[in-house]
């Protein structure tokens, strides 16, 4: 795990920057140059060293930041607008849907360009985080962690679906290729949309506190003069948006939603705008470091990054689970 | 008799109940009375042995809860919480059935059908008894419920806030079920509730817990007076006359 | 004990007493229980012959039709342990966890199945799909999946923070790990060799092997009786913990026991012919809409041969109706998919 993880400190640390969070900041950003000169090709002995330079390794790195940033952010909307510290996208069945949004543009316009595949991706992730929701306010639930359940089989009837489509058009192995997220194929050229979540993840920032009152429920939020529907749809814009966005260019995320969350508010409570920048930086910082671990564990190939998330975002939510279990 | 010696139960590192010494008799309604918190559901719970204790002994009738198998158990107590969801679609009749099953394992006889026919009758609940619970109305299931403890045929009964959601016409009605259950039936109830009032007129004995610990127990006479209760609930407390007895008054 | 004395209330629904607490107390739910279970029978049997015997090219009777009904018959016993396995291990796992929206299946038996298949391919090649078949490796697969289960079961249900539901969840987190690794290597495949291996990964019937029936049929008969024999212990698991303890019943022994056999009968189904998600879900569902009783002992045979139709009856269209063999289970896996969405949506509580 990262290093610039903060020591436990009294709640309600008050101002946005402080000392911990430069030093986070410093960390992170560290990390983030070590990406830069991180690879295979020599930047400075190679002739076109420059050129390379600024074809492959700066735009991954951006990907990296923005990536990192847009779906810890998502993680964190989702859990403000549900109440459960165990929601996100990978376990909604967003991620999933976004897929499916995918597939769907690829299967009917072949060769789409990629705008309207994000088009598409983002689409599916609304209408299905939106199913999602529409669910959680239907249903009383008497366990918190039912809801994620419920979730990750929402999203196994979701990838059925597409399987079953990729099978009838042949593309089941390029399939699990998109939806292995991976920065490898982040070039100059393919992932300036991405900076659109840029914009997804500032609205965040905006508009936190109408997420955690929304959370509260229709009455609360209603009753304290808040458009409780305008909230929800708000949010699941965003988380939307940045899911199909990140899923289009990148590929899946799994658990990083949960754990920067989770992990940020174990050490600094539950102070929400407070959060907000650690959960930024603790993406951006966890995504760059498996991204690194990845392209060096078997240099000179590449570990997608989703798999390092994959392992090590379940070791991390097992781990909060039973401490979950250990505070009832 | 009920016994409890040196019973303790913590969480998370701070002592919450106990430890606690306590004798109830056999027969009657015995009242476990006391402010929120104070651990008066904990005590019946691990009594019914739904939770068990970090240390001491609770004996019912001579069995150490902790030791005796469970099904012989389930023939000296029975005991109801006050939550009770479950996803099956029971009618009245096959919810209080249940209440046979430490008899037959659940494979009924002619003379289980009879036990459970008197306990819906004792309960009122004969009109009903076909009806399915997500039917009723709150007061319908509670007795319900107590009905399925009734049929289980022990000679103790554990309830845990009975009157909770019901309205007062309901928690009466409970009630006199409840003095009939110990007086006719001559069972032991043992029954948590939160109204001092209700306690006063219908239980034999009184409890007060405070603080994970039973600090006064006695007749309702003995402990219907205000300074007992002024010092039970830690809020000014009056006891007057009223036309069925002493009435406690604390707004 | 008492109950020898009177009348039981079991085989073959004997005629109650006036006031009955049985499962199905009026002449009207006995009636249409019985309905139930001939109009199931008869379509079993029906899909059951005619994948047997539609379109044998030999007349009906001669040698030739009765060698090619053989070769179908290994077919159809497979669906009938799957049938079994599917639909008794959901209706148990759902009544032990309290929850009617979920499934074994996802306690990551498929994740381990996919692993398995998947590094062997990657390993071995095009050869690693023949290597991983056969008995003994058949027997291993259950082995490791019933471990896996058991290290899970003993783990977080037993101590002092015993809770169902991190279990549950922790098991789908876990598998959702295993995932991630078969994803990869997936990726790393040739295509031909994905192509192999992508057959594997759908549950097919005739990704059986007949060699493996001798294991298969005892282990899943055997786990599916025991359920069956404890049905009224399960009816009462199903008050929830404090009631099913207040009842006499030791909760978290039955819990195991319970969930114990779930993994065994998982594990038969998943090994024999893959990952099955969402047919248990589907059919426990249809079954308790069908029986109309609570008890285990009625919901069991109608949640079986609801299982036994919709396989059977899915694998007879799609191969003579629409000539497509191979995408049954998944056709399946969409209708339960389907038939899952719709009821999470329409349920009002979980």
């Amino acid at each position: 795990m990262t290093t610039e993880t903060p020591v436990p400190q009294a709640r309600r640390g008050g101002r946005l920057l402080d000392g911990k969070l430069l030093v986070g900041t410093a960390v992170v950003g560290a990390l983030v140059v070590l990406s830069l000169f991180t690879g295979v090709y020599d930047v400075f002995g190679a002739d076109d060293g420059g050129e390379m330079f600024a074809i492959t390794r700066v735009p991954r790195t951006v990907a990296l930041v923005l990536a990192g940033a847009a779906m810890a952010m998502s993680g964190l909307v989702m859990q403000l607008l549900t109440q459960n510290r165990f929601v996100e996208p990978t376990t909604t069945g967003t991620t999933e849907w976004a897929g499916l949004g995918l597939l769907t543009v690829m299967v009917l316009v072949p060769g789409a360009s990629i705008g309207a595949r994000m088009l598409g991706a983002v689409l599916a992730a609304f209408v299905g985080t939106m199913v999602f929701f529409l669910f959680l306010r239907r249903v009383t639930l008497r366990s918190s962690l039912v809801v994620p359940i419920i979730g990750i089989m929402l999203g196994a009837v979701v990838s059925a679906v597409s399987t079953f489509v990729a099978l009838q058009t042949d593309m089941l192995q390029n399939l699990g290729v998109w939806f292995a997220g991976s920065f490898t194929s982040v070039l100059r050229g393919q992932y300036e949309l991405l900076w659109i979540v840029a914009l997804a993840a500032v609205a965040v920032f905006v508009a936190a506190d109408r997420f955690t009152v929304a959370g509260l429920g229709e009455e609360v939020a209603t009753n304290v003069g808040l458009d409780y529907g305008r909230v929800v749809l708000l949010g699941t814009g965003l988380i939307a948006v940045a899911t199909g966005v990140v899923t289009v260019v990148v590929g899946n995320l799994p658990f990083l939603g949960l754990i920067v969350p989770n992990v940020v508010s174990m050490f600094r409570g539950d102070d929400l705008r407070g959060n907000l920048p650690w959960v930024c930086l603790l993406g951006v910082g966890t995504v760059t470091v498996c991204d690194l671990i990845g392209r060096v564990v078997i240099m000179p190939f590449e570990v997608p990054v989703s798999l390092i998330l994959g392992v090590v975002g379940a070791a991390v939510f097992v781990l909060l689970l039973l401490r979950q279990r250990r505070h009832g | 008799m009920i016994t409890l010696s040196g019973v303790r139960k913590e969480y998370s590192g701070e002592v919450a109940i106990g430890p606690v010494d306590l004798r109830i008799p056999r027969g009657g309604v015995t009242a476990l009375v006391g402010p929120n918190g104070a651990g008066k559901s904990t005590l019946l719970t691990m009594t019914g042995r739904l939770l068990g204790l970090d240390a001491g002994v609770i004996e019912i009738a001579g069995h150490d809860v902790a030791r005796t198998p469970s099904k012989d158990l389930a023939k000296v107590v029975s005991v109801l919480r006050q939550e009770n969801h479950f996803v099956t679609r029971l009618t009245v009749r096959q919810l209080v059935a249940f209440g046979r099953f430490p008899h037959s394992r659940g494979r009924l006889t002619a003379a289980d059908e009879e036990v459970v026919s008197r306990a819906i009758d004792f309960l009122d609940l004969g009109g009903l008894e076909n009806r399915y619970l997500d039917q009723l109305s709150g007061g319908q299931r509670q007795r319900a419920y107590v009905a399925m403890v009734l049929s289980q045929e022990t000679e103790y009964v554990l309830l845990d806030e009975p009157l909770n959601n019901l309205d007062m016409r309901h928690s009466a009605q409970m009630m006199r079920h409840l003095r009939r259950v110990a007086e006719e039936l001559e069972r032991t109830v043992v029954v948590v509730l939160h109204d001092i009032n209700f306690a006063g007129h219908y239980a034999d004995r009184i409890c007060a817990v405070k603080d994970g610990a039973v600090v006064e127990f006695g007749t309702p006479e003995e402990i219907m007076t205000g300074e007992v209760l002024t010092r039970v609930f830690e809020t000014p407390v009056t006891v007057v006359d009223g036309p069925r007895g002493p009435l406690a008054v604390y707004y | 004990m008492a109950e020898t004395t009177a009348s039981r209330v079991t085989g073959p629904l004997p005629a109650p007493p006036a006031r009955s607490s049985g499962a199905l107390p009026t002449g009207r739910a006995r009636r249409r229980y019985r309905t139930v279970v001939a109009v199931l029978g008869v379509l079993a049997a029906g899909f059951g012959f005619g994948l047997l015997a539609w379109d044998n090219p030999m007349p009906v009777g001669s040698d030739g039709f009765w060698r090619i009904a053989q070769m179908r018959g290994t077919n159809l016993v497979v669906m009938a342990v799957v049938a079994i396995c599917q639909a008794v291990a959901t209706v148990g796992f759902q009544t032990v966890t309290g929850n009617r929206v979920i499934t074994p299946s996802i306690m990551g038996f498929e994740a381990l199945y996919v692993a398995v298949q998947t590094t062997a391919v990657y390993f071995l090649g095009v050869a690693g799909v023949v290597a991983v078949q056969g008995l003994p490796q058949f027997a291993l697969q259950l082995v490791l999946m019933v471990g896996f289960a058991m290290l899970l079961y003993g783990w977080l249900l037993s101590g002092r923070y015993a809770n169902l539901q991190v279990m549950l969840l922790i098991g789908i987190v876990i598998g959702g790990g295993l995932a991630s690794v078969s994803t990869f290597m997936q990726r790393l495949l040739t295509p031909s060799e994905f192509d192999v291996l992508a057959a594997r990964l759908f549950g097919n019937v005739s990704n059986a092997d007949a060699s493996y029936l001798p294991l298969a049929v005892p282990l899943c008969l055997g786990a599916a009786v025991l359920l069956w024999a404890g049905s009224r212990r399960l009816d009462v698991v199903a008050l929830g913990r404090d009631a099913s303890t207040g009842l006499g019943l030791d909760h978290r022994r039955e819990t195991m026991r319970v969930l114990f056999l779930v993994s065994v009968l998982m594990a038969v189904s998943t090994a024999l012919v893959g990952p099955m998600t969402f047919l248990g879900f589907l059919v426990a569902t249809l079954a308790y809409q069908f029986t109309g009783a609570h008890a285990h002992r009625y919901v069991f045979p109608v949640a079986v041969l609801t299982c036994f139709v919709v396989l059977s009856g899915a694998y007879f269209v799609m191969r003579n109706v629409f000539y497509a063999n191979g995408v049954v289970s998944i056709i399946i896996e969409l209708v339960g998919g389907l038939v899952f969405l719709f009821v999470i949506l329409r349920k009002g509580r979980l």
